[in-house]
C-alpha cells in the first residue's frame, strides 16, 4: 500500500513497519514514513489451516485495496446491462416488446434478472460486498487514526539526506536554541511538533485522512439513504382534467407503486384542483412550436382542515405537500363532448382526455363511451365513439389530419360512432382510451361509415334518430406524479460529506518535517531540515525552504568550510533502488517495475555548495 | 417573422461562421505543430536525452533564491535537495517537440498563438450561439461539441499560462478538436432551437456545465495517460539494452515527450483534480432529476453511464494508491475510464434512448 511504496525506505523496512506504533524507531526512514496513511496492507500470504485462519485470511482479503479495486470494477461493469437492456421499473412496454421481439434471449435474460438489473441479486451481492469490504477497511482505519493522533509524529531517521526533500546549513547559534526555535515555528505553522534528542518532529495534513474517512463513511451513509428511500418511497400517477381535482387516497391514483415498507394506512391527506392549465409556444422563427412555458395553476389542500391554497405547478418546480411532492409530468387535450341518445336524453356530458400521439403538435386519439344509451323506443343501446383531435388543422386543402400547431388555434374533432355492447360488463379491466370493437357495430349512412369533422360548437347525428353528439369545446389535461420519498435529506447530506471528504482527501498533502541541530567538531552547529510527503508534491520543497528562511534569524548561516564532491550521492541513489524493490517479495507490495512513486525532481546530486554532512561518514 | 428572431437567426448564422474559421485557423495551428515536431526531429541539438543517464539530473535542483528580507541576518534562500523515490527511473523531461532547435520552436510558438487566435474564434461561436438560442449552448449534441472543445483548449491555454509544461500536449489537443469540430459541423449539426421545458432550470448551467469542463479536463489527462503509455514502455526498453530497441520514429518522437514518471503525474493530478468536480457533477444532475423528474436517481441510461464513469475513475485512484496496480495498470485504467466518459456522451446519446434525449442527434 502507499505506506510502502510512497515512502523511500531502506532495506529491510518490510511492510510490517506500517503497523508499528510511530515514534517508536527513529533509526530507518520505515518508521519515519509509517503511517502517513492508514491504508489497509496488502497480504496474500496463505493462512496456516484452521477454520478461524481461513476466515481471518477472507476477511483480510475482503477488506483490502485489491478486493476492493476488484469490486469497484465489477460495479462498474455489472452497471452496464441495466443502460442497454430495457428495464421493467423504467419502461415496462419496451420489456414487454423486446420480449415478443426475442423470446429465447429474454428466457436466459429472465433468470439471470436482466430485467431489473439494479435491483437483482447478483448486483445486489457486488454493491454489499463492496460495501462490507469498505465497512471493514473503514473502522480499523478510523481506531488506527485515532491512534495516530494520540501518538507523537515518528522521530528523525538518521540520515535526513535520504529524504525527498532536504536542506541544510552552518550556524554559530547553539544547537538546543535551534531546535527550541524550530519547535515553536513548528507549532506555529499547525505542526504537531514534537522535540525528542537532537531533533524535532513534526507532522501536518491529518485532515486529508480525515476527509478519507469521512468520504468513505458518506459513501455508507448514501447507501443508507438510498436503502430508506426504496423501502419506504411511494410513486403514483394521476391525470386531471382542467377543473378536475386529485385526493391522495389509494384510490384516486391511476398508476401505483410503493417500497415494500410503505403503509398505504398511513397516507396524508391533502388533494388538489387543477384549475387551469396555461402552455406558451414559440410563434414565429425557426423555433415556432417550441414550448416556452407549461404551468399548472392549481388549488391544493392539506390536513384535516382543507384550507385551501392557491399555486403553480411547473416543471422543475413540484408542488410539495405533507412530505409528498407533486411533479407536472405533461399535458394534452380533453375534447369536452355531450351526447343525447334515442331519447333525447343528455347520457354524457364531459371532457375526455385523449392520448397525445405526437408531442410536437399535439395530434391525439381518445374515445368516448356511453354505457347508458337507449334507442328512441327505449332498447339498450350503448354508443361508443373513436375520435381524432387536432389543436391547430391544417385546413380543408392541407390534405393531413395531423395537426400543425400545439395550441388551440384551429381545434377539429373527427368522429366516427359506433353502437352495440362496449363490453364493460365483462368484469375484464378495460382502456378508458380504447374501444373494444368485438361487440360493436360500426353506423354508416348512405352506405359510408359514419364520420364527420367538427368545430366546437357543431353536432354530429347519429342515423335512425339514435341521438347525437355535441363538440362543445376544449380542456387540457395535465398528468401528474406523486412521489413521497423519504431519505432524501439525509442522501443530500451524504452527497455534501462525499464532497467535502473527497476535496480534504485529495487536496490536502499530509507531510512531515524533521530539524535537526547537532554540533560539529569544529563548534559549529549544523542545521538540517527534511520533509517526507504522502505523495510527492512540489511544494514540499518550497515548504522546506519557506521554514529554513523562517528559522534564519534564530540560526543565521554562516559560511561554508570547503566545497564536496558530486559522486557520492549518486552511487547511492543507485544503491537504494535495488535493495528496496526486495521487500515486495515478502508481502505482494509490488515489486512492479513502474510501482515507484514519480519523482517530482530526479534526484539531484549533492550540492557544491552543500557543507558537510554530520550524518555523512555513517552513511559512506 | 418578427425582428428579434430575424436577429437570432442572423446570429446564429454568425456563430456557424465563427465555427469554420476557428476550424480553418485550427488547422493552420495544427500545420505548424506538425512543423515544429518535424524541424525538431532534424535536429540533435539537446537530445542526449536518449542516454538515460548523464545530463539526467540537469532540471533536479528546485534551487529558489530570494534573498530573506530583515536587514541583520541575511540568508538566501535555500537550496533544497529533492530526490526522487526509490525504484523509479531517473529519466528527465525531454526537449519538447522543437527538440531544442530553434526552427521548430519558432513553429512551436506560431501553432500556439494560431491556438490562441482559433480558441477566440470558437470562443466567440459558442458565445453567438448561445446568444442566437438565448440559453447555455448546451441543448444538443453540436452544442455540447463546439463547447467541449472550447472548454478543452481553454484549459490547455490555462496551463500554459501558468508556465506548465504542457506544450507537448499541443498536438495531440488541436487534432482531436479538430476531429470533434468536423464532427459537430458535420453529423451532429442542429440548427439552434429551444429547449424543452424540463431542461429550463438553472441546473442546467451547473449540471451541464460542471459536465462539460469535468470531461474536457479528464481529457488532457486521457491523452497524458495515453503518451504515458507510449513513453513508459519505450523507457523500459531503454533500460533494458539487451532487449528490442524503440524504432527511429518511435524514439524520434518519444524522446521529444516528457519522462513518464511526469505524463503519469501530470495525467493523475488532473484526473484526482477533477474526480471532486465530476463527483459534484453528478450530484447536481441528481437534485436536478429530483426537481425534474421526481426521484434523484432512477437508473436512466445517461444515470448509469455517469455512475460506470464515476466508479472508473474511483478504480483508477485505488489502483493509484494499490501496489502492483501502479503505473501502466493504473493507466489503463484510467483510459478505460475516460472511454466511459465518451460513451456516456456519444454512445448512450446515439444508441440509447432515455430521458436524457437531447433534441436531434
Ligand atoms: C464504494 C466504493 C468506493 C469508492 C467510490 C471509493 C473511492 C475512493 C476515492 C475516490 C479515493 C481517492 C482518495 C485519495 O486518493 O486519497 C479513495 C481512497 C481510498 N479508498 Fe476508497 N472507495 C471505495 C471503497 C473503498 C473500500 C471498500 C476500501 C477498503 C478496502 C477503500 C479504501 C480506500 C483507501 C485506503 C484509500 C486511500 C488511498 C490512499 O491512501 O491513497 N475504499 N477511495
Amino acid at each position: 500500500m502507499s505506506t510502502k511504496t510512497d515512502t523511500p525506505r531502506d532495506p529491510g523496512s518490510g511492510p510490517e513497519t506500517g503497523a508499528q506504533p510511530a515514534g517508536d524507531a527513529g533509526t530507518d526512514l520505515g518508521a519515519a514514513g509509517s503511517q502517513l496513511s492508514t491504508a489497509p496492507k496488502e497480504e496474500i500470504s496463505f493462512p496456516s489451516l484452521g477454520p478461524v485462519g481461513w476466515a481471518r485470511w477472507f476477511w483480510r482479503q475482503l477488506t483490502s485495496m485489491r478486493v476492493a479495486l476488484l469490486l469497484l470494477f465489477l460495479l462498474s461493469i455489472g452497471a452496464i446491462p441495466g443502460s442497454l437492456i430495457p428495464q421493467t421499473s423504467i419502461d415496462p412496454v419496451k420489456v414487454d416488446s423486446f420480449k415478443a421481439d426475442h423470446p429465447t434471449l429474454s428466457g436466459i435474460y429472465d433468470k439471470l434478472g436482466m430485467f431489473h438489473v439494479y435491483s437483482s441479486v447478483w448486483f445486489s451481492a457486488i454493491y454489499l460486498l463492496l460495501f462490507i469490504s469498505l465497512i471493514g477497511c473503514i473502522v480499523p482505519r478510523t481506531w488506527q487514526f485515532v491512534g495516530q493522533l494520540r501518538a507523537r509524529p515518528p522521530g528523525a531517521p538518521s540520515r535526513l539526506t535520504r529524504l525527498p526533500a532536504y536542506t541544510t546549513w552552518r550556524t554559530e547559534a547553539d544547537p538546543d536554541a535551534v531546535l527550541g526555535a524550530a519547535h515553536r515555528l513548528l507549532k506555529k505553522r499547525r505542526f504537531r511538533a514534537d522535540r525528542a534528542g537532537t531533533a524535532v518532529a513534526a507532522e501536518k495534513g491529518y485532515l486529508r485522512e480525515v476527509g478519507n474517512l469521512v468520504f468513505h463513511l458518506a459513501l455508507i451513509v448514501l447507501l443508507v439513504a438510498f436503502a430508506v428511500g426504496s423501502l419506504w418511497k411511494s410513486e403514483g400517477g394521476k391525470l386531471v382534467t382542467e377543473g378536475d381535482g386529485f385526493a391522495n387516497s389509494l384510490t384516486q391514483y391511476d398508476d401505483f407503486k410503493s417500497g415494500p415498507f410503505f403503509d398505504t394506512d398511513t397516507m396524508e391527506p391533502y388533494g388538489f384542483t387543477l384549475d387551469k392549465f396555461d402552455a406558451t409556444y414559440e410563434r414565429t422563427g425557426p423555433e415556432r412550436g417550441t414550448p416556452r412555458t407549461f404551468r399548472a395553476n392549481v388549488t391544493y389542500y392539506t390536513g384535516a382542515d382543507g384550507k385551501e391554497h392557491r399555486t403553480s405547478i411547473e416543471v422543475n418546480e413540484p408542488l410539495e405537500i405533507a412530505g409528498s411532492k407533486i411533479y407536472l409530468l405533461s399535458h394534452g387535450y380533453a375534447p369536452e363532448v355531450s351526447v343525447k341518445d334515442g331519447r333525447g336524453k343528455v347520457v354524457y356530458d364531459g371532457a375526455v382526455p385523449f392520448l397525445t400521439q405526437d408531442p410536437k403538435n399535439f395530434t391525439s386519439t381518445g374515445v368516448v363511451k356511453v354505457p347508458g344509451a337507449e334507442t328512441k323506443d327505449g332498447k339498450r343501446n350503448q354508443l361508443g365513439f373513436q375520435g381524432f383531435f387536432v389543436p391547430t388543422f391544417g385546413g380543408k386543402g392541407s390534405g393531413s389530419m395531423f395537426s400543425q400547431f400545439p395550441a388551440l388555434d384551429y381545434p377539429v374533432l373527427t368522429l366516427t360512432a359506433y353502437h352495440g355492447d362496449l363490453g364493460l360488463d365483462s368484469g375484464l379491466p378495460q382502456s378508458v382510451y380504447q374501444l373494444d370493437q368485438k361487440n360493436l357495430k360500426q353506423y354508416s349512412a348512405k352506405g359510408k361509415k359514419l364520420a364527420k369533422m367538427m368545430l366546437p360548437g357543431e353536432t354530429m347525428k347519429l342515423p335512425d334518430g339514435d341521438g347525437s353528439i355535441t363538440f362543445k369545446g376544449v380542456k387540457t389535461w395535465a398528468s401528474f406524479k406523486i412521489t413521497h420519498q423519504p431519505g432524501n435529506g439525509l442522501a443530500l447530506g451524504g452527497a455534501v460529506a462525499v464532497l467535502l471528504g473527497l476535496a480534504g482527501s485529495l487536496f490536502i498533502q499530509r507531510r512531515r518535517v524533521w530539524v535537526r541541530a547537532v554540533r560539529g567538531a569544529d563548534g559549529v552547529t549544523v542545521v538540517e531540515i527534511a520533509g517526507l510527503g504522502r505523495s510527492e508534491s512540489a511544494r514540499l520543497p518550497e515548504e522546506i525552504a519557506d521554514l529554513a528562511v523562517a528559522l534564519a534569524p534564530d540560526a543565521p548561516a554562516v559560511p561554508d568550510p570547503e566545497p564536496e564532491t558530486e559522486t557520492e550521492t549518486e552511487t547511492e541513489t543507485a544503491a537504494d533502488a535495488g535493495p528496496d524493490a526486495a521487500p515486495g517479495t515478502d508481502g505482494g507490495s509490488g515489486a512492479h517495475p513502474s510501482a515507484g512513486p514519480e519523482p517530482e525532481v530526479p534526484a539531484q546530486p549533492t550540492d557544491s555548495a552543500e557543507p558537510a554532512d554530520p550524518s555523512e561518514g555513517a552513511r559512506a | 417573422m418578427n425582428i428579434a428572431a430575424a436577429a437570432n437567426e442572423t446570429l446564429a448564422h454568425n456563430s456557424n461562421l465563427l465555427v469554420y474559421s476557428a476550424m480553418a485557423v485550427y488547422t493552420l495551428a495544427f500545420l505548424a505543430h506538425m512543423a515544429e515536431w518535424v524541424f525538431g526531429s532534424r535536429s540533435k541539438v539537446g537530445r542526449t536525452a536518449a542516454a538515460l543517464t548523464g545530463q539526467a539530473k540537469a532540471p533536479a535542483a528546485v534551487a529558489v533564491r530570494t534573498a530573506a528580507k530583515g536587514g541583520t541576518a541575511v540568508l538566501e534562500r535555500p537550496k533544497v535537495i529533492t530526490r526522487s523515490a526509490p525504484g523509479s527511473r531517473d529519466v528527465p523531461d525531454g526537449p519538447g517537440a522543437a527538440g531544442g532547435t530553434e526552427k521548430g520552436d519558432l513553429y512551436g510558438r506560431i501553432a500556439i498563438s494560431l491556438t490562441v487566435l482559433a480558441w477566440a474564434l470558437h470562443v466567440g461561436g459558442v458565445v453567438t450561439r448561445a446568444l442566437s438560442v438565448q440559453r447555455a449552448p448546451w441543448g444538443n449534441m453540436y452544442e455540447f461539441s463546439t463547447t467541449f472543445a472550447a472548454v478543452a483548449v481553454s484549459a490547455y491555454l490555462i496551463l500554459l499560462a501558468l508556465k506548465k509544461n504542457v506544450r507537448w500536449i499541443g498536438l495531440p489537443l488541436v487534432t482531436t478538436v479538430l476531429l470533434d469540430l468536423g464532427l459537430a459541423v458535420s453529423v451532429l449539426y442542429t440548427a439552434s432551437d429551444q429547449l424543452v421545458p424540463a431542461l429550463h432550470s438553472y441546473w442546467l448551467w451547473i449540471h451541464v456545465s460542471c459536465a462539460i469542463i469535468s470531461g474536457a479536463v479528464l481529457y488532457l489527462g486521457a491523452v497524458a495517460t495515453l503518451l504515458f503509455l507510449f513513453r513508459d514502455r519505450y523507457e523500459a526498453k531503454l533500460a533494458d539494452p539487451t532487449g528490442k530497441q524503440p524504432g527511429a520514429f518511435a524514439t524520434s518522437v518519444l524522446e521529444r515527450l516528457p519522462a513518464a514518471s511526469s505524463l503519469d503525474k501530470f495525467a493523475y493530478r488532473v484526473n484526482a483534480t477533477v474526480f471532486p468536480l465530476w463527483t459534484f457533477t453528478i450530484i447536481a444532475g441528481a437534485i436536478w432529476a429530483g426537481a425534474a423528474w421526481g426521484r434523484y436517481w432512477g437508473w436512466d441510461p445517461k444515470e448509469v453511464w455517469s455512475f460506470i464513469t464515476w466508479v472508473a475513475y474511483a478504480c483508477y485512484l485505488h489502483a493509484r494508491a494499490t501496489a502492483g496496480w501502479k503505473g501502466r495498470k493504473a493507466a489503463w485504467l484510467g483510459l478505460i475510464a475516460f472511454c466511459c466518459y465518451l460513451f456516456n456522451y456519444y454512445g448512450v446519446n446515439i444508441f440509447v434512448t432515455g430521458l436524457h434525449s437531447y433534441a436531434g442527434v
